[in-house]
């Protein structure tokens, strides 16, 4: 299978090449991948193994669920994972009606308004507003310890009008003027053709919208004093990274004397934020290697 | 609106979206108006949200200028000139801490993370299984979609006092190595995080490229007597340079700007003074202390000199023949 046309012209590697460089990327990939599966099995272990192993168990031989009963049965984690949820949700739907809009309202070059519109987007991947001003003026807007303040600072990102822009604009022109033919305005081409054909632009685009707010913890520290209203990436800060112990008050009154081991605590809501990221991956993750993105921008 | 009138030339052109084959010159700006009226009310939010949170905040720099006060508002704080730049003019010991730590990192950034994705993806690149190359791929993409204090905690759990590696130290007798909480390595520590979260993914324009090379370039160095060395010198290196450049570019318009995200959790257990960074002096001297015209200040030279970066290494990348990132 090692034929020359296979290697697309390149030399074929000597037999000592080819195992260093598997031997390179198997390490690369376990380097990722370990940590993963050390997380998930501390926090499905027991407390005798967390207390044996000293803090970190790589094969438990017993597995329990009681550390992710504990944090979903009410309480801070389940609090900031339900707020996480609903702030994602919104925004990135939020995020994809406007940045859609906008693309489609700037993929005309000839429209009126066209060229300081598409510049006033562009000046904006230029720089990003300082941390003091933007704080400002959510303040001004009487957004702190609002929720939409996680939401609307950071609703639109101008790379993503572009890119979709640039996509939109690449759309077969026939297939849009046969529509207009056939009497469709600007919304029914926008709705019935535009948003159809560029669904997996979109998925991409979305996901990268999810994650940004799934993962918000800047917005979350800089405009949200309440720690009632804390995200998931706050408490994540709180009692994993700064290892604050999580108590009965703070699990809603579960576990009492058998509470779970701390350290499966902590590693159950480390993987509880890992798990939707996971969810969605592998539903965008071929479209990557099809250059959705990048073979956009180019233009 | 008048200037999009004026301008308008006699020649017929379609639009993207195939707009009816009309002569713009001929409309007058108000039944321009009413043809587009669909696209501009479609950009209206888009726009709005922008002009609110991206450059509205322009405006607030005012405050680098004034002694603000939040209780008497924007406005009504008195302007004190340039005293808020003292910090800067005269080095303040806090902010040339903050600098240097900043160009420390960015310099550790440049050196050791801008070249790794490289060499990896000529490594991905020859990979001859597709499927191989989609799987590594997808692995090495993975912890790009993690936010900073998943990775911060994932590091814990492996380098710190009771994870991973001191733990199977402890278990076979050997002393433990102490990384997490040292403030001796903390911008290896915070360049390492770097390179496990990022450079599987900054990978993907290198693959791209790669991808893009004709073919034919290697066979003719393969009959001239190059060798795989030789090729990847020779050919794949060439073929890259645009994309290196243009990376490079932005990365040096970053160079003062280094992961609040990333470095705020993990203070308190190094200290300000190995890690304090532009950005995060930033934050805890003008929302955490109140001290709010220096933090505008510094924010807003570090802002000016970011975009000044930019726009020199891309005249500089003209010089070289190179395409940049926008052409003048």
């Amino acid at each position: 299978m090692t034929t020359r046309t296979m290697t697309g012209g390149l030399v074929p590697a000597t037999r000592p090449a080819r195992v260093v460089k598997a031997v390179v990327l198997l390490i690369c990939c376990a380097v990722v991948i370990v940590p993963f599966i050390g997380i998930v099995a501390t926090s499905l272990s027991t407390r005798d193994e967390v207390v044996r192993s000293g803090g970190f168990v790589m094969f438990p031989s017993r597995i329990t669920f009681a550390a992710y009963q504990a944090i979903l049965s009410g309480g801070v984690v389940t609090r900031a994972t339900v707020i996480s949820v609903a702030v994602t949700t919104v925004g990135t739907a939020l995020s994809l009606v406007a940045t859609s809009m906008l693309g489609y309202g700037l993929s005309r070059s000839r429209s009126t308004l066209h060229k300081p519109l598409l510049m006033l987007v562009l000046f904006a991947l230029l720089f990003t507003p300082g941390i003091i001003p933007s704080y400002l003026v959510v303040k001004s807007l009487g957004l702190l310890d609002n929720y939409w303040s996680l939401i609307l600072p950071v609703a639109i990102n101008a790379f993503n009008v572009i890119v979709l822009r640039a996509f939109f604009m690449e759309l077969p022109r026939e297939i849009i003027d046969s529509a207009r033919i056939d009497g469709a305005g600007d919304v029914a081409i926008l709705w019935r053709i535009v948003l159809p054909m560029s669904k997996a632009v979109l998925a991409v685009i979305g996901l990268f919208y999810a994650v940004g707010y799934w993962n918000a913890f800047f917005t979350a520290l800089l405009y949200l004093q309440d720690n009632a209203k804390w995200p998931l990436q706050l408490v994540l800060r709180t009692y994993v990274v700064n290892q604050v112990n999580l108590g009965v008050d703070q699990l809603g009154g579960v576990g009492g004397a058998q509470l779970p081991p701390q350290q499966a605590l902590e590693m159950a809501i480390l993987v509880l934020s890992i798990i939707p990221i996971l969810l969605v991956y592998p539903f965008v993750q071929r479209h990557f290697s099809k250059g959705v993105l990048f073979g956009a921008v180019k233009g | 609106m008048v200037t999009g009138l004026r301008q308008a030339p006699e020649r017929l052109r379609i639009g993207a979206l195939g707009r009816p084959h009309v002569p713009a010159a001929k409309l007058t700006w108000w039944r321009r108006l009413l043809r587009d009226k669909v696209l501009l009310l479609a950009a209206v939010p888009g726009i709005g949200l922008l002009l609110l949170f991206q450059y509205v905040p322009l405006l607030g720099n005012v405050i680098a200028f004034k002694d603000y006060e939040p209780f008497i508002g924007i406005l009504q704080s008195p302007w004190v000139g340039l005293a808020n730049f003292a910090v800067i003019f005269n080095g303040d010991p806090a902010f040339l801490n903050a600098l240097s730590n900043t160009l420390v990192i960015t310099l550790l950034q440049v050196l050791i993370v801008f070249p790794v994705p490289i060499g990896l993806a000529l490594l991905l690149d020859s990979l001859i299984s597709e499927r191989t190359k989609r799987i590594v791929q997808s692995i090495l993409y993975l912890p790009h979609f993690l936010s900073w204090i998943i990775v911060i905690a994932i590091f814990q759990q492996m380098l710190g006092d009771a994870g991973l590696m001191n733990t199977f130290l402890r278990d076979h007798g050997l002393g433990t190595i102490s990384i997490i909480s040292n403030p001796g390595l903390f911008k290896l520590l915070v360049t390492s995080q770097v390179l496990w979260k990022d450079a599987g993914w900054a990978t993907i324009l290198f693959v791209a490229a790669l991808s893009r090379v004709d073919p034919t370039l290697y066979e003719a160095a393969a009959i001239d007597g190059a060798g795989r060395w030789r090729q990847r010198w020779h050919v794949s290196l060439p073929g890259l340079r645009s994309v290196i450049v243009l990376l490079l570019i932005l990365r040096l318009g970053q160079s003062l700007t280094f992961g609040f995200e990333q470095i705020i959790p993990q203070q308190q257990a190094v200290g300000i003074n190995a890690s304090e960074v532009l950005d995060t002096y930033v934050f805890n001297n003008g929302i955490v202390n109140g001290d709010w015209g220096i933090a505008a200040a510094v924010g807003m030279v570090k802002g000016i000199v970011g975009v000044v970066i930019v726009f020199v290494a891309n005249k500089v990348a003209h010089w070289f023949g190179e395409q940049g990132i926008y052409q003048a």
